[in-house]
């Protein structure tokens, strides 16, 4: 097998993919888990447990949830095709839509226990100097989680990249759309097509190992001492 | 002027109780609030600058209503002019000394003014990381000094500091109170502390002011005649024949005392002299 026959646009797919759903789970998370953190409500334990659920259930189940959701009955499928024209399942925007759901705990998570651990008396001293809520948030708390962010995008991340069944099951495999790398591994595997499968699976590996340890390097500099 | 009146509902460790104060203090002014822990003197200060919400009360600045539970009107603390000074400091730690104090006000004349008094413009471009406690308070004074408040807040500022540095900052506290015009709070269970700084003094205890007046009144009891007394702690007491010799620490210095059955190691006693005139010598101190 020629490495220049093969097709690279999973790859594509998968680090487009990756980096949309981190970034729109940055904008996400940050407000969820800045209230999940600092507010008591009502229905808080309701909501923790409700965002936490990704992580038990197998992704079959998640998928077949929200290929439901975003099928051509679901209401979300509905609204999104008079929107945009197109249906949202097996399209690259409701691969988007489903990983933000699967990979959600992955970056609220860290992102709670980050702005826990910014001692509270550092925000209110912020307060008292006649700081408002939204300035103490980016220049007080955030500045002082930032290994906890790090942590929360290189999980989502990683957590979105290596995703498979969720993928599978709300976008199919079709090429140039939905067809991620982590599922042209399993069709390449499929059809005993034991060469691709390797340069696929190890320019993943490389990958991933290398973003990790630029991740990791990256938080170790940020550490803030107290 | 400042007025306070304001009640709220605590959880102490011994079991619930209520902060109840009234009290005015005028400009200028240099209030000490003493008393053990656990009995609502930081909670006072909080309720005074925003940062905890009292059940029910009137606080009033300078003819501003920053509290009053009858109008439901309640000031965050930002729109209140105060300076809080935290005991553990609270400094910024990803801001380096100088942007710590203009993180609240950009004015570069008053930073470098206000870090040469407090003998820490050397300390500009350093992390807090790299500070010492003492140093570390110095800042924390300092931005809490460039807003120019209404009000300075210290909530036991030089616990955590050792000996030494908690007397050369108490000096500079009372300094920059003075130059500053400042009106000031203090929470302090240091009986020296508070002599050395305040005019005033509220003893509280659970939750209430049981005595109020010049450190003079609250620490000097009347009941003995001579001038000379301190208060000691008793940490030994030894038989000597028909008497009991108890050593007794005066901050830090001991004496050995005769002392009858009543006193047990452990009491607080006040140490006094009477029917001669104590004579007084300069000394150096090392």
């Amino acid at each position: 097998m020629d490495i220049s026959n093969i097709d690279w646009i999973p790859f594509w797919l998968s680090l487009k993919l990756a980096v949309m759903t981190t970034v729109i789970l940055v904008f996400i998370g940050i407000p969820v888990a800045y209230f999940l953190s600092y507010k008591n409500f009502k229905f808080k334990t309701f909501l923790e447990a409700l965002f936490s659920l990704p992580l038990i259930l197998p992704p079959t189940v998640l998928g077949f949830y929200l290929l439901l959701l975003m099928g051509k009955n679901g209401w979300l499928g509905k609204i999104w095709e008079k929107l945009a024209g197109h249906q949202l399942a097996f399209h690259f925007e409701g691969l988007v839509f489903a990983s933000i759901v699967f990979s959600f705990p992955f970056m609220v998570y860290p992102l709670i226990s980050g702005f826990k651990s910014v001692p509270k008396n550092i925000i209110e001293a912020s307060y008292t100097l006649g700081k408002s809520k939204v300035e103490t948030l980016f220049k007080v708390i955030l500045p002082n989680m930032k290994p906890a962010i790090l942590t929360g995008i290189t999980l989502s991340f990683a957590h979105t990249i290596g995703e498979f069944g969720v993928v599978l099951m709300v976008g199919g495999s079709i090429d140039g759309q939905t067809k991620v790398v982590s599922i042209a591994i399993y069709e390449a595997v499929e059809q005993l097509d034991y060469s691709t499968a390797h340069i696929y699976s190890i320019v993943l590996v490389v990958f991933s190992f290398l973003t990790l340890l630029i991740l990791y390097l990256l938080n170790k500099k940020f550490e803030v001492k107290i | 002027m400042i007025k306070v009146n304001v009640k709220k509902k605590l959880k102490g460790y011994k079991g619930d109780f209520t902060l109840d104060v009234d009290f005015e203090l005028e400009k200028g002014k240099f209030l000490s609030v003493f008393g053990k822990s656990g009995h609502g003197k930081t909670t006072l200060l909080r309720i005074i600058a925003g940062l905890e919400k009292p059940d029910e009360g009137y606080i009033e600045f300078n003819g501003k209503v920053y509290f009053d539970s009858n109008k439901k009107i309640n000031l965050p603390p930002q729109k209140r002019n105060v300076g809080f000074v935290f005991q553990d400091f609270a400094l910024f730690p990803n801001m380096t000394v100088y942007e710590n104090l203009a993180f609240v006000n950009r004015n570069e004349r008053n930073i470098n003014e206000i870090l040469k008094k407090l003998e820490i413009y050397e300390l500009k471009d350093r992390y807090p990381s790299t500070l010492s406690g003492g140093q570390k308070q110095r800042v924390a004074l300092g931005r809490a000094l460039i807003r120019n408040p209404e009000i300075l807040l210290l909530d036991e500022p030089l616990s955590a500091l050792d000996e030494s540095i908690r007397l050369k900052l108490q000096d500079e506290i009372k300094k920059l109170h003075n130059e500053y015009g400042l009106t000031s709070i203090l929470v302090s269970h240091d009986k020296k502390e508070v002599f050395k700084l305040a005019d005033r003094v509220f003893v509280l205890e659970n939750g209430k002011i049981i005595k109020q007046g010049t450190p003079r009144d609250i620490f000097i009891e009347k009941d003995i005649s001579g001038k000379f007394s301190f208060y000691g702690q008793v940490i030994d007491i030894r038989p000597a024949g028909i008497v009991n010799i108890a050593t007794i620490d005066i901050n830090d210095n001991l004496v050995e005392v005769v002392v009858g059955n009543d006193v047990k190691i452990g009491d607080s006693v006040l140490v006094g002299v009477k029917g001669f005139n104590p004579v007084v010598k300069v000394i150096s101190l090392l």
